[in-house]
């Protein structure tokens, strides 16, 4: 059928639809193809999402994750249901970078957002991202486009005469791209009416915490329990989770969670060795973990483990987790002033990757990974200094 | 199943052993591999399993498995298999509070007690019920992983004790099997991990140790396998018999060879 022959592995398909067609539940790693809830066997329903595209190795549903080059290093994005674990740098300078990339794709591609902050209102946090970039190939397609409408007179494109050149795609909304993996210009903020045409909820902490809640005995500190609540109201009621059948156009929902196991969220697990709650972040990343598995959603967390007193938390948060990249970023530490790294601002250590839904898994060869911020860009090298030139990425 | 880790095992389908505590443990590596194998094997060896899949959702496995030639569902729908999806049981527990005790009723406690409930999951699924027909070869108990236990809260003496319940009733009462993954943290001083691997060690029969290269990462050679046979609780003991491979894993099975020797490198 047809979404088995794009992903190109089409000989395994036919005994993992057999799987797939017999449990009632959505899970995110079915591949695209007739679900038991309707379908018409006969017809192949090409159920494809915007801004998704399937793993070239098993038909894996993968979103990008707002740096293309990031993607390629993670075997072509990440994968729909699992949870991408930022370790930050240690000012936190470069890793909200990460966390703003992900959420401008989720804008650009159509997806719906759920941004979960202890430090910052979510509204404002939107307000700041990336403005996306149109590249020189697409100028071309646009060209034709915009002598097309020249024909009709439209007052409003006048005004906002640069939406002309975006890319006309077929699916709604007047900016979902179906495009896969962006390029952004950190320089500039994303325009108003993307924010406004998108669908994003917002979890500000100080303002849901103040409200009187029955205290659970769960040994989850409130601020998680709250998120965690949140987190699957929204999977529920917006039927990421495949409940609401009548719901025709499938959706991603990118969830974004900033500073997880800062002090901000109530959690001391960054300020002592032994704290009353060190299994809670634990426990909240085995349930996000669940909330995942079983909906159609992606999540980003940003963490800042170089604050984690406890070396045994931070191998356990890494197993709960299925992609974990770590920022190092140069400022402050010694290798500032080595010659060797004087083109760069940090090193990517990409420390885990999932194997789902097989033995293996994609990696790339390139292990010495540096990250450049350029004035409007974030760019990733395979760095050698055995060469002569370092190796471009994407 | 992996039939080079068959052979090195010196195990078929047909003859497994039975009453034995198999451990699986890896460090710095992945060792989820070793849980596919000994899940397929089982199954093929028509034994009945229980799985406590807490890792990874059941359709994970099930893919897997269909590479390595067993279908989980199949298997699950004929009674063979009973699967514990620890994740989607979680959610359920965690959201939906219920009456009758689940299994997972740990993760609604503030101090995690002990695991009575799990292992009464664990009972009534694998109790050898005498129906007439051909019953299955013998019970078998698989648990992916024990050290997310102790991520929930756990206490490393509590997951000993389940094991030990388990073991007491599947391997010395129904002569059936337990085989358990366990994470070394090596250098991470988790101190809870190491009790429980120790004591673990002690128990058992056979301990498959998955390690990372120590030269770091390799295109040809992903690990290390370390394959320890022993006779726990007996004084007097021969040496216990001890074998290192190196493995390679591949789409659809993990070839093994003797350090040094990779195909890549002769």
């Amino acid at each position: 059928m047809a979404a088995a022959g794009t992903c190109g592995t089409g000989t395994r398909s036919t005994g993992s639809m057999v799987a797939a067609a017999s449990t009632n539940n959505v899970t995110s790693f079915q591949r695209r193809g007739p679900r038991a809830s309707g379908a018409d066997s006969g017809c192949s329903r090409l159920v494809s999402i915007a801004g998704t595209r399937p793993s070239v190795r098993n038909g894996q549903l993968l979103v990008s994750t707002g740096l293309p080059a990031l993607d390629q290093l993670l075997g072509g994005g990440l994968a729909v249901g699992t949870v991408l674990l930022i370790e930050e740098d240690k000012y936190n300078i470069y890793s909200p970078l990460l966390f703003k990339y992900f959420l401008a794709e989720g804008i650009v591609s159509g997806h719906a957002l759920l941004v979960a902050s202890a430090k910052e209102d979510p509204a404002d946090i939107l307000q700041k991202l990336p403005a996306p970039l149109i590249d020189d190939s697409y100028k071309k397609e646009c060209d034709e486009d915009v002598c097309s409408h020249k024909m009709e007179p439209d007052i409003k494109m006048k005004i906002a005469w640069r939406y002309q050149l975006l890319p006309k795609m077929e699916q709604a909304g007047p900016v979902s791209s179906s495009r896969f993996g962006h390029y952004y210009d950190i320089s500039k903020r994303i325009p108003q009416e993307l924010i406004e045409t998108s669908k994003w909820h917002g979890f500000f902490l100080p303002e849901k915490i103040s409200s009187a809640f029955n205290v659970e005995s769960c040994s989850l500190t409130p601020g998680y329990m709250k998120l965690l609540q949140f987190i699957q109201n929204i999977i529920y009621k917006e039927g990421f989770d495949g409940s609401n059948p009548q719901k025709k156009q499938k959706n991603i929902l990118r969830i974004g969670i900033q500073n997880l196991g800062s002090p901000l969220w109530g959690d001391d697990i960054c300020c002592t060795e032994n704290c009353d709650t060190s299994h809670s972040l634990t426990k909240f990343l085995y349930i996000l973990r669940g909330l995942l598995r079983t909906s159609l959603s992606a999540c980003i967390i940003t963490m800042p483990t170089h604050l984690i007193q406890n070396k045994a938390v931070i191998a356990r948060v890494t197993n709960l987790s299925d992609t974990v990249v770590g920022l190092e970023s140069f400022i402050g530490s010694e290798k500032e002033t080595n010659p060797l790294y004087k083109d760069y601002h940090g090193l990517i250590h990409i420390r885990q990757i999932p194997r789902l839904n097989n033995l293996i898994y994609d990696i790339s060869d390139v292990k010495d990974l540096a990250f450049k911020l350029k004035k409007k860009l974030f760019t990733i090298e395979g760095w050698r200094k055995c060469l002569s030139f370092p190796l471009e990425i994407s | 199943m992996f039939p080079e880790l068959n052979n090195l095992l010196n195990t078929t389908p047909e003859g497994a052993e039975q009453g034995k505590l198999t451990l699986l443990c890896d460090a710095k590596t992945d060792g989820s591999f070793l849980v596919h194998h000994f899940l397929s094997f089982y199954l093929k060896a028509n034994c009945k399993v229980c799985f406590v899949a807490l890792v990874q959702s059941f359709s994970h496995y099930n893919m897997v498995g269909q590479k390595l030639g067993v279908s989980l569902t199949t298997a699950r729908e004929r009674g063979q298999l009973v699967v514990l999806e620890g994740l989607k049981s979680a959610v359920d527990i965690f959201f939906r509070p219920q009456e009758e005790p689940h299994p997972l009723q740990f993760l609604r406690e503030a101090n995690a007690g002990d695991l009575q409930p799990l292992y009464a999951f664990v009972r009534d699924a694998l109790e050898p019920v005498d129906c007439g027909e051909a019953a299955w070869r013998c019970p078998v108990l698989l648990v992916d992983d024990l050290s997310v236990l102790l991520s929930l809260g756990v206490g490393p003496v509590a997951v000993l004790d389940f094991v030990h319940y388990c073991r007491a009733t599947v391997c010395r009462e129904w002569k059936g099997n337990v085989v358990a993954l366990v994470h070394d943290s090596g250098d991470a001083e988790d101190e809870e991990s190491d009790v429980l691997l120790n004591g673990l060690s002690h128990q058992s029969h056979l301990i498959l140790r998955a390690e990372g290269l120590a030269t770091g990462f390799c295109k040809d050679v992903h690990g290390q396998l370390r394959i320890l046979w022993r006779r726990p609780l007996q004084p007097t003991t021969p040496r216990d018999r001890s074998l290192t491979y190196q493995y390679k894993i591949q789409d659809k099975s993990v070839s093994f060879f003797a350090k040094g020797m990779s195909p890549a490198v002769l």
